[in-house]
């Protein structure tokens, strides 16, 4: 188990590493950036001393090779360089922008996990049939939505019809709330899915027949096996959320005018402030990737059939992390894919 | 897509029935019937051909100017001049979200089609040649998919540059990580099969063997992860659009109207809430159609 956690971790690095360095390169392509920008705008006056100060300052004297050497050992000391329009340490942009964003990813995606749970467990035992037809057209409704369009529209009925909640952010708890439920519909849609179909799935199992068989009511049955067994999936969609949950932060921070990741991002899009724009990158993907370890760590401690699998694969020393017990679980088509939960649960 | 879309009478069912009718009113009575029973496709279909006859030949739907200015227009509630009402500038907000269908709908099309040629490439590259190939573009579709999509979109309109087309170019390569992965495993899955063997065995070229059974193999679950890419790069490209980083003014796009009314929300609510629930509707109608292809190919 431990050799288990210690791979996943060593390739979790080994992501982060290549992740970066495709940004890297991905910006470095770039023809401009904001201190050519700086320097080529007649209107601020630079000598071309001055110039070249600039790009030195910045280390952009530099050859390509010498510079992301360099970024990358400012990255290991934890210097994320500095922001090309303002100077500001790019570390400490990002470390004041991230509670906020934090907080609201993180509430965003409670309010996902309920309504996900909620969708899933009526709309597969509600007693009425148009009840379960209309859940069961959520997941496939709130997909189609863009998060812009949810945002607007739960800004203009309940900040500005029914005045329930603050328009923009005054810090409180209430003006958290309207992008959270935009965010947690938004998540809610690839959870409630898998939710609703691993039920589905669960459901048509012999073990819950022979249950039935003997009386159980749906209650127990639901209770002692269909919820557990059905969750597991999910779990596996959590990583898949947590993207959802970065992107989703940026269009909801700028539907409501709050201050975050998202907000910095624009500006750094918009002034073409590369170090910025890195940094960002870097921390959504740790972030994204950290979540997807937990979930690959937590997964054989919930499952035991999991965890015999990693313990069977163990002596064939299987090359490549794809091909080892558990798929690395980072991709959108799992998503898509109806075969991910009846798999996990035929299994 | 928009082909079967426009006629979605002659499908199985309905031949079926209908054959034994005989005559053209039991065929009528049997094409009404399955649109009765499917009533959400036949509506998902004729918002989907609205929406394409919009981008195709907006002029037969909107005969004002969608970048008209019009000084004494300005901020007009809808009414029956104008279905929508008129922005800031005067411009008719019903032409707009009608020109507007181009740029979304050419770009989710655009971002596709970049989309399916990247990750083919990648993706045949790996499953048919394997050994270090395979695990040199599995490792790089691992990093990319590793970063959050909508990010690495907006990383990519970083160097790109903004418009609809650096958009779409930006959607459509991010999501070519996802065709890789799919279309390598249909390969591999087509190259370790019997048929291809036999074919082998028996002398054939592998560019024959690739286009007469490893291609065609592989089509049916490419073409239903287009369907769901399709109504995902209509979102990302509105909603990189909403953020300023798609198609810039003054040319009408659905993401970009409604950022643009945005600042009339309290007011003016109906500047917005045309153009969006547009985008949300034909989305939907997409998505619908694809449930319905998908659900039809696994019968």
């Amino acid at each position: 188990m431990a050799r288990y956690v210690l791979k996943r971790l060593a390739h979790t690095v080994l992501v982060l590493w290549a992740a970066y360095t495709l940004a890297f390169i991905l910006l470095t392509a770039l023809p401009g950036n904001a201190i050519s920008n700086l320097i080529n705008n007649p209107q601020n006056q630079l000598t071309p001393e001055d110039g070249k100060l600039l790009k030195a300052f910045y280390g952009l004297d530099h050859p390509v090779v010498v510079q992301y050497v360099r970024a990358l050992d400012a990255l290991l000391h934890g210097n994320l360089g500095y922001s090309l329009s303002s100077g500001a340490k790019v570390a400490d942009l990002l470390g004041d922008a991230l509670p906020g964003t934090l907080r609201l990813t993180a509430l965003g995606f409670v309010f996902g996990a309920v309504i996900a749970a909620g969708v899933g467990v009526v709309g597969s035992y509600a007693r009425w049939n148009w009840l379960r037809t209309l859940l069961q057209s959520f997941p496939a409704l709130a997909a189609s939505v863009p998060s812009f369009v949810i945002g607007i529209l739960i800004l203009y009925y309940f900040s500005f019809q029914l005045h329930l909640i603050p328009a923009v952010d005054d810090g409180t708890f209430l003006a958290l709330v309207g992008p959270a439920v935009t965010l947690g519909i938004m998540v809610s849609a690839p959870l409630s899915q898998v939710f609703s179909a691993s039920i589905a799935a669960t459901r048509r199992q012999p073990f819950v027949h022979v249950l039935q068989a003997r009386g159980a009511g749906e209650r127990y049955i639901f209770g002692r096996g269909v919820l557990r067994n059905s969750s597991l999936p999910v779990l596996t969609m959590l990583g898949l959320a947590v993207g959802e949950l970065i992107a989703g932060s940026v269009v909801t921070e700028a539907v409501f005018a709050r201050n975050g990741i998202g907000q910095i991002t624009l500006n750094a899009v918009n002034t073409q402030d590369l170090p910025v724009v890195q940094g960002v990158v870097l921390v959504a993907t740790t972030g994204y990737v950290l979540v997807n370890l937990v979930v690959d760590v937590v997964h054989p401690l919930i499952d035991p059939r999991i965890r015999a699998d990693i313990l069977a694969a163990r002596p064939k020393k299987t090359k490549g992390s794809e091909k080892g017990a558990i798929p690395a679980r980072l991709g959108p088509d799992e998503a898509t894919s109806p075969r991910l939960p009846e798999e996990v649960a035929t299994r | 897509m928009t082909t079967t879309a426009e006629n979605p009478a002659p499908s199985v069912e309905a031949r079926d029935t209908g054959g034994s009718a005989k005559t053209s009113r039991g065929r009528a009575i049997a094409i009404l019937l399955w649109s009765i029973r499917h009533w959400s496709v036949v509506v998902a279909g004729a918002v989907l051909v609205v929406a394409v006859l919009w981008a195709l030949v907006p002029g037969w739907f909107a005969h004002s100017s969608p970048t008209a200015i019009g000084a004494t227009d300005k901020l007009l509630p809808p009414s029956s001049a104008h279905w929508f009402g008129t922005d800031r500038l005067g411009r008719d907000q019903y032409s707009r979200v009608v020109h507007g269908a181009r740029a979304s709908l050419s770009g989710s099309v655009v971002a596709v089609l970049i989309g399916v040629a990247v990750g083919s490439v990648f993706g045949a590259l790996a499953g048919w040649f394997g050994r270090w190939i395979d695990a040199v573009v599995m490792r790089l579709i691992d990093v990319v998919l590793s970063i959050p999509g909508f990010l690495l979109a907006i990383t990519i309109v970083v160097v790109l540059g903004y418009g609809i087309l650096q958009a779409a170019a930006a959607v459509g390569l991010t999501s070519s990580a996802a065709f890789a992965r799919l279309i390598r495993s249909e390969v591999l899955r087509a190259r370790t099969s019997q048929y291809v063997e036999a074919a082998v065995a028996s002398g054939a070229r592998s560019s024959t063997v690739l286009l007469r059974h490893v291609v065609p193999n592989s089509l049916g679950p490419t073409l239903s992860l287009v369907t769901i890419q399709f109504g995902i790069s209509i979102i990302w490209i509105a909603s990189l659009s909403f953020l300023g980083l798609g198609a810039q003014p003054p040319s009408p796009e659905w993401g970009r109207l409604v950022a643009d009314g945005r600042n009339f929300l309290a007011s003016k609510p109906y500047l917005v809430v045309y153009p969006a629930l547009t985008v949300a509707a034909v989305v939907l109608a997409g998505n619908r159609l694809a449930r319905h292809f998908a659900e039809r190919q696994k019968r």
